[in-house]
């Protein structure tokens, strides 16, 4: 009998829930879910309506009938006395069923109520109930329950209160951390500002969103009571069997006759198994439908639709990367479409664009590292000589950080926080050279150094919470070249930091370059650093390529309305004190997509021709491509 | 360091005293007292007299905080007071139960630990066959009430086929390999809702780590899976399941209660029952003092292994 609940570590359940999200899918997507909910409401039914409508006498007993296993006339058998087991277990379900409401009550009213007011109020507050909260967390539990059922002998009433009391911290550590998340949400500050009261807020905006994790607790708190009160009750401590039947209490006087007839025990043991299995199963879909997310066979190639296409041209001698009608999937639906670019060994490739264009799952594709269900669909990446696409995961393993290497945007989630810089270092730097260890930290050294820290031997020491923003791109670019890749990429790499970190990492990074000759590809939205780094740019808009140019031609003379617009908006262009022009709209997610041009909603230029249908690449030299129906209507600013 | 240690031990004091306190407080609240329960086992009833006489002997006519004041000064003397039935030091009465009980609970969450933390790992990772057959058995030990796993097992490998001893102890100096035989099927039985907590937890665990960030940085750098999996992942994923570990350790001093009562275990959980049955309040104080210990110390055991883990808790 477990008394104190832990079906979920507290600590754990705060971590899943940290942002609230609206239901994704309906709870009526998940099969098991359903058959559990059908199965309570269907206890529920039976245990009102059966007692009433059977004539039987629960306590009718039939010796000649005794230990009869389950027969036409009594479909679960008989016990010891002849009386019908079926008969007796739906007897004994509404006052199991009281029990545990009454213990689900005490639980859900303390753990919400001082959750909320825990997450919500904070300071004080927040610290007595916390306080509150641990102690009672650490109270052996069963003792606390004896000794309350020895005040209130065989009083459930008590037991139960006494359990959902002792259990009520694991759902306070959940309310409060919601809370807490909730609290800091936009829209609860807007309704403080407002002039809302607190108890309005809380009302209105707060408990909406603690729905999902409130019930998913409630329903494992729910299925440990159902255990504990059978097991109260199996010791004969609350519902004694001169009370009534119960489930406990069934299971213990099937187990007086375990050796003559073991059957008793499968329906009285299977009740209660079957009760708690369709609480915990509810549980779990209502986790899946309130915090939805699947992990499960992430990052891997999905079907590819059709065959690889063989590069539409002869690629030169010095391409190290060609993509060619890259497509990729999320859930079936497109997010990139018909990509297509050249990287030439030591060129530095720009891909620019606003968020959610598809530079980042196009920049991860090379590596075949997309979240998710992600895959690509359809298209190549021809890397060196080796297609890419269909490759397996050790296949790309043995590319990954030798040959390609990547660096992305938040380098602070992307080192491993429970190892020393130094460690995760010489880890990377012996999977691409046979080293010993010792030679691994030498190199391990000179590669901080040549991400520019003056003391490397200190930096190695630290863990990544130790470090600065700048600090941890640094380290995460020094991990990047531990492999002495040929083509780095490079996703959005100082966005995430100040102005003057920014610089810093944008002059190791051009310094890189010239020193280790390798190719990269650097993903971003800022020009200024595009114009800075970039020989050429690709620029995309919605999940394609809509020009592809020299970086001295894009910025003289775009020959895509968009790539003018962003121009335009670009705050280094912009005249001193003039409104900075922008772009009017947003860029719209893949299932609004349209038909025909993607940009033509929000283009000047636009016709009817352009929303017609999809509007193809135009090559207008070796090295210069738009998607632009009207390119020449552009008139160079 | 010292700040911490000092803010321990004071928690650890109060959490003492709650619990001591608490259980004196229930105990005398608790219809009838140990006198009567010592005099009506006598056959020829008795008089109120005697029954003062028997409350005075036993010193449980004192006012309440004067009690538990004697008690608390014996506490700081190493005396847990005597059983009021037998006289015995309370200390002695349960240093024999202590290891029986201990047995139990840290084989299963060795036990427990082992399989459950294999079978997360494994659900995690595996979405087929594998990954189901991890969920079923979670389910299964998450559902199945654990003293109704013992009737069967026990009718099973204890009576059907002899492999086991159906209940009962036998000391681990006497006869390790009789101690051993003997503390299988408890250990069994406890295990089934222990690896199923455990193995949900890994999963969630591994699954929230394997998602991460840094998890794909880790690929993009070329690392292996093994080294991915159980280098990486499998450390990150330690710091919740290690709590819960603890969280397990204080769930299975209820669990023993049970447990203890359906195999003969002469363990802390059946002397608990049996004395707040005859309201032996010294003996309940020493078993609710023990248990206290015990949550304190699986605490502090997760908490330094928090330290160990994770380099974050560890600076701060």
């Amino acid at each position: 009998m477990s008394v104190v609940v832990t079906a979920a570590a507290p600590d754990v359940a705060a971590a899943t829930v940290p942002t609230p999200r609206r239901h994704r899918r309906g709870l009526r997507h998940k099969p098991l879910g359903l058959v559990a909910a059908g199965y309570l409401v269907a206890l529920v039914a039976a245990s009102l309506v059966a007692p009433r409508l059977v004539s039987i006498d629960p306590e009718a007993q039939d010796l000649s009938h005794a230990l009869s296993g389950p027969t036409a006339a009594h479909w679960l058998g008989t016990d010891r006395l002849g009386r019908d087991v079926l008969i007796r277990l739906l007897v004994g379900t509404p006052g199991t069923l009281v029990d545990i409401a009454e213990a689900v009550a005490v639980f859900t009213v303390l753990g919400v109520g001082l959750g909320v007011l825990a997450g919500f109020l904070g300071r004080w507050t927040d610290r007595t109930i916390s306080r509150f909260g641990d102690l009672v967390l650490a109270l052996p539990g069963i003792i606390v329950l004896l000794m309350v059922l020895a005040v209130f002998p065989g009083n459930d009433l008590a037991a139960m209160i006494a359990l959902g009391v002792l259990s009520c911290p694991v759902l306070l550590r959940v309310v409060r951390a919601v809370t807490i998340a909730t609290r800091n949400e936009l829209f609860v500050r807007a309704a403080r500002l407002s002039g809302l009261t607190t108890t309005q807020i809380i009302r209105r905006h707060v408990l909406p969103w603690l729905a999902g994790p409130i019930s998913v607790q409630v329903s494992l708190f729910a299925a440990a009571a159902v255990l504990a009160q059978a097991g109260l009750s199996f010791l004969g401590l609350a519902r004694p069997e001169t009370a009534g039947p119960s489930w406990g209490n069934m299971i213990s006087e099937a187990s007086d006759v375990i050796s003559t007839d073991a059957w008793l025990l499968v329906p009285t043991g299977g009740i209660v198994a079957i009760t708690v299995l369709a609480l915990g199963l509810l549980g779990d879909a209502v986790r899946d439908v309130t915090v939805g997310r699947s992990t499960r066979g992430a990052g891997r190639w999905v079907g590819l639709s059709e065959a690889p296409r063989p590069p539409a041209e002869a690629t030169q001698d010095r391409t190290l990367l060609s993509v060619r009608g890259l497509t990729i999937g999320f859930s079936g639906s497109t997010v990139v479409r018909d990509v297509g670019f050249d990287v030439h060994a030591g060129e530095t490739l720009g891909i620019v664009g606003e968020s959610g264009c598809g530079k980042t799952v196009t920049a991860r594709s090379l590596l075949g590292l997309l979240p998710g269900d992600g895959g690509v669909t359809a298209g190549s990446i021809r890397f060196d000589g080796t297609e890419l696409v269909g490759l397996d995961d050790r296949g790309l393993a043995r590319l990954r950080g030798s040959r390609i290497a990547f660096v992305a945007q938040d380098a602070m989630n992307s080192l491993d926080p429970t190892f020393r810089v130094g460690s995760q270092l010489v880890e990377v730097i012996r999977r691409h050279q046979k080293t010993s260890k010792q030679d691994g930290r030498k190199r391990a050294r000179e590669l901080l150094e040549l991400v520019q820290f003056p003391e490397p031997d200190q930096v190695a020491r630290r863990y990544p919470h130790e470090l600065s923003g700048g600090m941890a791109q640094r380290v995460a670019i020094a991990l990047a070249l531990a492999g002495e890749p040929d083509l780095l990429i490079a996703d959005e790499p100082t966005t995430a930091l100040d102005v003057t970190v920014q610089a810093e990492i944008l002059t190791l990074l051009r310094g890189l370059r010239t020193r280790l000759g390798m190719a990269i590809i650097l993903v971003t939205h800022d020009w200024g650093v595009l114009a800075d780094l970039c020989d050429r740019a690709v620029v995309m808009y919605a999940g394609e390529v809509v020009e592809q140019a020299g970086i001295e031609e894009l910025y003289r003379a775009p020959r895509h309305p968009y790539t003018a617009g962003l121009l335009a908006a670009n705050p280094h262009r912009a005249p001193v004190g003039d409104a900075l022009p922008a772009i009017a709209g947003t860029v719209p997610p893949p299932s609004a997509w349209p038909a025909g041009c993607h940009f033509a909603p929000r283009c000047p230029y636009a016709t009817t021709e352009c929303r017609a249908e999809p509007v193809a690449l135009t090559v207008l030299s070796p090295d210069r491509s738009t998607r632009c129906l009207h390119a020449d209507q552009l008139v160079v600013p | 360091m010292v700040k911490e240690t000092v803010r321990w031990l004071v928690s650890s004091l109060v959490l003492l005293f709650v619990v001591t306190a608490l259980t004196f407080v229930l105990v005398s609240l608790a219809p009838g007292d140990a006198a009567k329960a010592i005099l009506s086992g006598q056959s020829t009833g008795y008089t109120n007299q005697q029954y003062q006489q028997m409350r005075h002997l036993l010193g449980i006519d004192q006012p309440l905080p004067v009690q538990y004041w004697h008690w608390l000064d014996g506490l700081l003397h190493g005396s847990l007071g005597t059983d009021l039935f037998n006289g015995q030091p309370v200390v002695d009465a349960l240093a024999n139960r202590i290891v029986p009980s201990l047995s139990i609970i840290l084989g299963t969450v060795v036990v427990a630990g082992l399989v459950g933390v294999g079978l997360g790992i494994v659900s995690a990772r595996r979405a087929g066959v594998a990954g189901r057959i991890v969920d079923v058995i979670t389910l299964g030990g998450f559902a199945v009430p654990n003293f109704w796993l013992a009737l069967v097992l026990v009718e099973l490998l204890a009576v059907k086929v002899a492999l086991f001893p159906a209940g009962g102890y036998v000391s681990l100096a006497d006869d390790p390999a009789g101690w051993a035989r003997g503390i299988v099927l408890p250990v069994v039985t406890l295990s089934a809702g222990a690896i199923a907590l455990i193995a949900k937890q890994t999963r969630d665990a591994m699954a929230d780590v394997l998602s991460r960030e840094f998890v794909t940085m880790l690929r993009a750098r070329g690392l292996g899976t093994a080294s991915i999996v159980y280098r990486h992942a499998l450390r990150n994923a330690a710091i919740p399941v290690v709590t819960v570990l603890g969280l397990l350790l204080i769930n299975l001093l209820g669990g023993t209660v049970l447990i203890e009562a359906v195999f003969a275990v002469p363990g802390l959980g059946q002397e608990a029952v049996t004395a707040s049955g005859t309201h032996n309040l010294p003996v309940i104080e020493g078993i609710a003092f023990y248990f206290t210990v015990a949550v304190v110390v699986a605490n502090l055991l997760v908490d330094l292994s928090y330290r160990l883990l994770n380099p974050k808790a560890r600076a701060s």
